[in-house]
């Protein structure tokens, strides 16, 4: 077992070596590396299910009526002749949106990441509680297959929006859906607990686990992304579960927690689904942010630009995130005067992520900036992100959210920080630690072109919903042609449909990327990006156990181009004395 | 789509109007100083054969300009937005001559209930019309807003108005037509099938032609209760 030690000297550890049976190794792995990549795997599998949704629904938006090619193979319940059905619709939509936040981009940001990276980051053998951790991606696995079945039963997947907005959510009779929408509830429950382990063992880790001389101002911007998101899920979580279970005793036992036949209250749900779903958000933005923050470091070959401001933003949007979940609810009937201090919090959440961009462009400013794939998706990210970070300020404002709440405006901002945001992160993080996790390289060219595929597309079929929205486009319909203030916007759609085809196929040419350089791309050295956190000085792929010998830290996180040596990096674990200095 | 907002024909419209395109420029000013600001560090900075990037591990005069602008500018954007929000929403805001009139949404239509001849809702001479809303220009008209099942949203673009029908619960919300013309309710909180043709038709008249049709139904549904 580590133990923190204050001064900077290595502490020999016995690693237990013993053989290990395939199973234990590769399927009940306990090694938070294996547990990391199961989530990759699994993920990515969630991610192509949401994008696959996502292209069905576009596709009834820009040809609305006419058959989805291949869509014969569906069951009638769901597209007779292949033509989408309204309620198959409400089915698309919901869970497309289920998918993307729960089972794609939360656990690639920290099923994925947060796994690999804690041990190998701030130099410890595993986690806290492997066991758990095993528990936990077994947990996520389920739940993502429950959600998964939920299209093959009677009346189909759940069609409430992934909101889930009672009374639709908590009365069969209204949605249409019963048994879809018990799996929703129960596979969400389930998906919860996965979240609640993971979190209570990377809080565990990051607090306990760290190397001698990895202090809390050295630890990685990453490191310190996961630990406050990880906090996050710990506190909103559980709301969340709460919630579910009031929900299924109004689906299951008649109970009436959100139906006001007989005193519920349907407003306490979206008080309770957003006290999660605000926290929630954060919780899929904050990890991109460190990723971010750590390859446009390695990116630009400077120290980031203002580390503590970089710290103290992660931690106030934490907290303000707590207090903001009103300003979904401006019009929802809440009291107005309610509405009023929840625009104020929320306008001032602007502030840490304003700090966030400006910080990021200080560190390209007067760097020696090497392009390549990771880095590519890092300013992607950071120039879509204040596009979703500017059209949030219009929606903060309550007046002006009274014109654009539930319309294509939103749709837009969503994607913005969840696609142009977390997802081109997680692009990026791909990219950046692929060699260290398979110990291959991924082709760079071909890491460019999905690049700028992906960032053409996406703003082409992004960038159009503001206007749809600004036209009035309501969010979740099925036809707009049913709307006189909508009559001009078909080309629009049809468009942002060929767009989202393309941006489907990018998709897919990553995947095709992603699993030929599994088996046919390049050996990797150890450090391929001449990066400084301690993940680098481990061979690629690390072994079993990370270090045979606790590594000591002597520096901070981002030691790029410094005067005193010769060359432009210095890993955190590098002792002082061996440095090769620089000629002056 | 031409990047603009639909026809505004409400009074409240106007504000809300002036702020979105008061955010727009401001957020405008800022997404080409940023957006550029990267396109062009990143020109300027591109490795080249012998340059080191500079040491640096920021600039605490930067930090606090660009942490005070934003948090002023927002201060002010909240204060202003604070303002507009409650000539709109607070029930000070509701003018006391207005005519009320009730809406009662369900699964997937609208019921809209007129206060009968003496203009007074909730007594024996009110009477509905399906999917039909119709009102007088230039009066303030408040509608008291229900729902029989789910949550609905009454959303009428063109008057810039939008509030959430919600069951259990009698919501009011008040406007003052500007220009006459024909709009529709779109219901914009999902709420079933058929949500995406829950839709009504809004008539705002004259005033003289809105008492005509008002007399003209009142007459009506006074046979109807005498029959």
């Amino acid at each position: 077992m580590a133990t923190m030690a204050s001064e900077p000297t290595g502490i020999p550890v016995r690693v237990e070596e013993h053989p290990q049976s395939f199973i234990r190794k590769y399927i009940f792995s306990t090694d938070h590396k294996v547990i990391g990549i199961q989530f990759l795997f699994t993920c990515l599998f969630f991610l192509l299910i949401g994008g696959l949704l996502a292209v069905m629904l576009r596709f009834q938006l820009g040809f609305p009526g006419a058959a989805l090619p291949g869509g014969d193979l569906l069951p009638d319940t769901m597209a007779p002749d292949g033509i989408i059905l309204p309620e198959f619709y409400n089915s698309l939509v919901t869970m497309h949106g289920t998918f993307m936040v729960f089972f794609a981009i939360m656990p690639l940001l920290v099923g994925v990441y947060a796994n690999y990276l804690i041990p190998v980051q701030i130099g410890t053998h595993d986690m806290a509680f492997p066991r758990l951790n095993m528990i936990s991606y077994w947990m996520f696995l389920v739940s993502g297959l429950v959600m998964l079945s939920s299209f093959w039963v009677i009346g189909g997947a759940s069609a409430a929006g992934w909101t889930q907005y009672a009374p639709l959510s908590a009365s069969p009779e209204a949605s249409g859906v019963s048994t879809g929408q018990i799996l929703w509830i129960l596979s969400i429950a389930i998906f919860g607990f996965s979240s609640l382990l993971g979190s209570i063992n990377y809080i565990t880790t990051v607090i306990n686990q760290r190397a001698p001389g990895m202090t809390w101002f050295r630890l990685p911007l990453v490191i310190w992304a996961l630990f406050i998101t990880a906090i996050l899920g710990l506190l909103a979580i559980p709301v969340l579960t709460a919630a579910l279970i009031m929900l299924l005793f109004d689906q299951t036992l008649g109970t009436t927690f959100f139906l006001p036949t007989e005193g519920g209250q349907p407003l306490l749900w979206q008080h309770l689904f957003w006290f999660f779903g605000h926290p929630e958000v954060y919780i899929l933005i904050l990890p991109a942010m460190g990723f971010v923050s750590e390859i446009i470091s390695n990116g630009s070959r400077k120290p980031i630009f203002g580390y503590k401001s970089m710290v103290f933003a992660i931690i106030a949007i934490a907290f303000l995130g707590f207090i903001v979940w009103g300003h979904h609810m401006f019009q929802s009937g809440m009291n107005p005067a309610l509405g009023m201090s929840f625009m104020i919090s929320t306008l001032i959440i602007a502030v840490p992520s304003a700090i966030k961009v400006f910080n990021w462009m200080g560190t390209i400013w007067g760097g020696s900036i090497r392009f390549h794939t990771p880095m590519l998706f890092a300013v992607g990210f950071v120039m879509l992100f204040a596009i979703g970070g500017f059209s949030g300020i219009f929606m903060a404002s309550s007046p002006v959210d009274i014109y654009i709440h539930d319309t294509y405006f939103i749709v837009a901002h969503i994607h913005y920080v969840l696609f142009g945001g977390s997802l081109f992160a997680i692009y990026g993080a791909i990219y950046y630690w692929f060699p260290k996790m398979f110990g291959r390289l991924i082709n760079e060219t071909a890491g460019r072109i999905h690049f700028f595929l992906t960032f053409v597309l996406f703003n082409l079929v992004f960038f159009p919903m503001h206007g749809l929205g600004m036209e009035g486009m309501m969010r979740r319909i099925y036809d707009p042609s049913q709307y006189e203030h909508l009559a001009d916007i078909q080309d629009t759609n049809t468009l942002i449909t060929w767009a989202a085809i393309g941006l489907f196929i990018s998709g897919l040419y990553f995947g095709v990327l992603f699993f030929w350089s599994l088996f046919r791309g390049k050996p990797a050295p150890d450090n391929p990006w001449e990066a400084t956190t301690m993940e680098w000085t481990l061979p690629s792929p690390p072994q079993h156990g990370n270090w045979k010998e606790l590594p000591t830290v002597y520096h901070g996180p981002f030691e790029y181009s410094h005067p005193d040596v010769e060359k432009d990096w210095l890993s955190q674990n590098e002792r002082p004395d061996v440095v090769s200095p620089a000629h002056h | 789509m031409d990047w603009s907002l639909p026809l505004n024909a409400s009074t409240q419209g106007v504000h809300i109007d002036n702020l979105f395109w008061l955010i727009f420029w401001i957020t405008g000013v800022a997404f080409v100083l940023v957006e550029v600001g990267i396109l062009w560090f990143l020109w300027r900075y591109r490795a080249r054969d012998g340059h080191k990037a500079r040491y640096t591990h920021g600039h605490i005069g930067a930090e606090i300009v660009w942490t005070a602008v934003p948090a002023v500018t927002m201060v002010f954007l909240g204060i202003y937005s604070g303002i507009i929000w409650a000539d709109i929403r607070s029930p000070d805001s509701f003018p006391d001559d207005a005519m009320t009139i009730g809406v009662v949404a369900k699964q997937f239509e609208w019921n809209v209930t007129y206060p009968g001849a003496d203009r007074v809702l909730g007594n024996d001479d009110d009477f509905t019309i399906r999917n039909r809303f119709e009102f007088p220009v230039g009066e303030p008209v408040v509608v008291r807003l229900e729902s029989e099942d789910v949550i609905h949203s009454f959303f009428v673009p063109e008057l810039r108005v939008k509030q959430d029908a919600v069951p259990g619960m009698t919501i009011p919300i008040w406007f003052e037509a500007t220009e006459t013309g024909e709009f529709q309710i779109a219901c914009a909180e999902l709420c079933g099938l058929g949500h995406y043709r829950m839709r009504a038709r809004v008539v705002v008249h004259e005033a003289d032609a809105f008492d005509s049709w008002y007399d003209e139904q009142t007459g009506a549904a006074l046979a109807a209760a005498a029959e």
